[in-house]
């Protein structure tokens, strides 16, 4: 399926495993990306997704496989790493120290400094308070440790992060999880104008009906294996939950 | 998920009155919880002032004697205390300060009165300084070690520095086999306080000015910036109280110490050896600050610059707020614990400067039970022992409390027995009135 990709791949994941005291969480899993593209993992919890992800983004050091970007090995052995690669992440705790304010979170292992050396409070909070214009235009609490926002707010403090470096490579471990409907909406929304901007970006969640609508492509896991990767218009919601439960192809695929 | 509804400010802040204080407080945006502090330290002040007052005829707490030796006394807790809100901060302890304590004021002693004299001579004007280096040198190496052990060992930090509370104090002893060593440095001396140990009038005077003249500066280029970026401003009643009240604190502490005149019988030595002449009416010459007091308030500005202008301290209350999040952004975390007990080692170092000064010797048991007061200083000042929470200026505050609260009962008479009882009842119900007012907060 990979022919009607002209470019090279953003992401190559190659072969990749990682155990956790003798159990295989992810099992020789191959994927990849394109720029542009977004790439749907799905899986019961404790399928390997949020591992597989992890070891891209440098939180978790794989035991065996390759990563290739940009068709280049590259080697992630820590989050620093992963920035390098303008590879950001929102994960599904959020990742925010909740006794900081909004811009502290933002610029967190990266803040603006002055020329001599200090940080530069005003200028961080002046950016979070574009990003945020665009972003959610509701957001107002710039001032106050996140612990005292919402979920919604926490959420978009997490997505600003991940947006705001320029990121290439994004990944959402299920970033509408602990949003409302019209929230939910404007992280779609937001996905579509990352991906015309060319980003690659794998989007993990639980709603099957969601990942159809915004992904390309979607890969289902089960036990910590790949069980295939198939575009969203060559199968139906049915076949990717069997896909989930069955842990096998479908028909469609098979027949290919 | 209300963001809608959740920024007006009746929304942010359900609780808060709508009173004149409330409205003083949004416009002044100062921190409740230091004023409450300021407020119970007056309460404890006034106090003491007043039972001695009633029950001996002589209120002596608010003297500038008493305050001037108060702001000695709390020097050497103090600087450590603004170490230990760095550890606090990111949820560790350290239970070794008062024994490293006492292990460096051993190594400055023996630097200073054995090693030193044989290599470089007795006397010579470097020798004060290398001792200090010495000390520095060992407490931060000390520290680093623990925070090596803690980060990389993985070994909770009660345990290495539970450890490193006998370790320490059991080297201090064998570095000189439980001597006392004794006479420090003329230079090092003044480090510890006394009438030479201070700065004088005119110094003050020049202290006080620099002080006022930075409260000024700081408020102006606050305002420039809050322009620049176009943030909401605070009202020009607000700034002209804070001015005044900042240059007043500043210059009532100079008029405090320029009270506080030197004993005679000191008065009278100095003038047989200087040879002045003592005008009529008596010679009256004043302390003004000390030196240990100066070297507090330089570690306490340093030290809030740290925290709140540095990428270092942004980290260590990240860390302290969600270190598997500091972990993912980036930061270095067990490299970031390494040098906050590495810090937490060369403030120790630098107590015991002062503390070795002052008495003008080092032993072994310099530092005894040091460890617990720094812990309740930071404490008291509202460092929170959950991690993430924690203030510079606090700690100091906190550590003025735990010292008035020592000579307090010291000038009533009250015995030994009681001030443990009280003091340790008195860091029980701080915290618990912390807990109060957080929950009161939310």
């Amino acid at each position: 399926m990979t022919q009607t990709h002209t470019q090279k791949p953003l992401v190559e994941l190659r072969d990749i495993s990682i155990s956790f005291g003798g159990i295989r969480a992810v099992d020789h899993v191959s994927l990849d990306l394109y720029p542009g593209e977004v790439v749907g993992l799905l899986g019961h919890n404790g399928a390997g997704k949020s591992t597989l992800i992890k070891i891209l983004s440098g939180a978790y050091q794989r035991d065996g496989g390759e990563i290739w970007i940009d068709g280049k090995k590259a080697e992630i052995s820590s989050p620093r790493d992963a920035r390098d690669y303008n590879i950001e992440t929102i994960y599904q705790t959020l990742a925010l120290a909740d006794n900081l304010d909004a811009p502290s979170n933002l610029f967190l292992g990266r803040e603006l400094t002055n020329s001599i050396g200090f940080v530069d409070d005003a200028r961080m909070e002046s950016e979070t308070r574009k990003i945020m214009a665009r972003l959610n235009p509701n957001f107002k609490k710039l001032k106050e440790p996140v612990s005292a926002l919402s979920g919604g707010q926490r959420q978009s403090v997490a997505i600003a992060r991940a947006v705001y470096f320029n990121a290439r490579i994004l990944i959402m471990d299920e970033p509408t999880a602990a949003l409302g409907v019209h929230e939910t909406q404007m992280v779609a929304d937001l996905i579509q104008e990352l991906k015309k901007q060319g980003l690659g970006i794998f989007l993990i969640s639980h709603d099957t009906r969601e990942m159809m609508e915004l992904c390309d492509r979607v890969s289902v896991m089960k036990n910590g294996q790949l069980v295939g990767t198939e575009r969203v218009e060559d199968v139906t919601e049915d076949d990717i939950l069997s896909m989930i439960i069955m842990g096998k192809k479908p028909e469609t695929a098979a027949a290919h | 998920m209300t963001d809608n509804t959740a920024n007006t400010p009746a929304a942010t802040a359900p609780h808060r009155p709508t009173g004149l204080f409330a409205r003083f407080i949004q416009a002044t945006e100062l921190d409740t919880r230091l004023l409450g502090m300021i407020g119970a330290l007056a309460l404890i002040w006034v106090g003491f002032h007043l039972y001695g007052q009633l029950a001996h005829g002589f209120g002596a707490f608010l003297t500038p004697r008493n305050l001037w030796n108060l702001s000695v006394q709390t020097a050497s807790i103090g600087i450590m205390a603004t170490g230990m809100v760095l550890v606090i901060v990111t949820r560790h302890i350290d239970l070794s300060v008062g024994s490293v304590l006492g292990f460096c004021a051993m190594i400055m002693g023996v630097t200073q009165v054995y090693i030193l004299p044989q290599l470089i001579g007795l006397g010579h004007p470097l020798l004060w300084i290398l001792a200090i280096c010495s000390g520095l040198l060992v407490g931060t190496m000390v520290g680093a070690l623990h925070g090596f052990l803690i980060a990389y060992g993985k070994i909770p930090a009660f345990i290495v520095t539970l450890g490193g509370l006998l370790v320490w104090r059991g080297a201090a002893f064998l570095v000189a086999r439980g001597e006392t060593i004794s006479p420090v440095d003329p230079t090092f001396a003044l480090l510890g306080g006394g009438p030479y140990g201070a700065i004088g009038a005119t110094g003050s005077w020049i202290i006080g000015a620099i002080g006022c003249a930075a409260v000024l500066g700081m408020m102006w280029l606050g305002r420039k910036r809050r322009r620049g970026f176009g943030f909401p401003m605070r009202p020009v009643w607000a700034e002209t109280f804070l001015a005044i009240a900042g240059c007043g604190a500043v210059i009532g502490a100079v008029l405090l110490v320029n009270a506080y005149y030197w004993p005679k019988g000191i008065v009278r030595r100095h003038v047989a050896e200087t040879g002045i002449t003592v005008p009529e009416g008596g010679l009256f010459i004043s302390h003004g600050f000390a030196i240990p007091v100066l070297i507090l308030v330089a570690v306490a500005i340093l030290m809030t610059i740290l925290m709140s202008r540095t990428r270092f301290g942004r980290y260590v209350y990240a860390i302290g707020g969600n270190p598997e999040a500091a972990e993912l952004a980036g930061i270095n975390t067990r490299w970031m614990t390494v040098k906050i007990f590495a810090l937490m080692g060369f403030l120790t170092g630098l107590s015991a400067v002062v503390a070795s000064a002052r008495l003008g010797s080092a032993t072994n048991s310099l530092g005894t039970l040091d460890e617990l007061y720094v812990i309740a200083a930071a404490v008291i000042g509202g460092t929170s022992l959950a991690g993430g929470v924690g203030t510079i200026y606090g700690a100091v505050l906190g550590a003025f409390v735990m010292q008035s609260l020592q000579t307090g009962m010291v000038l009533i008479g009250f015995d030994a027995a009681i001030q443990q009882v009280v003091v340790g009842s008195v860091l029980v119900f701080a915290v618990f009135l912390d807990i109060l007012y957080r929950r009161n907060s939310k």
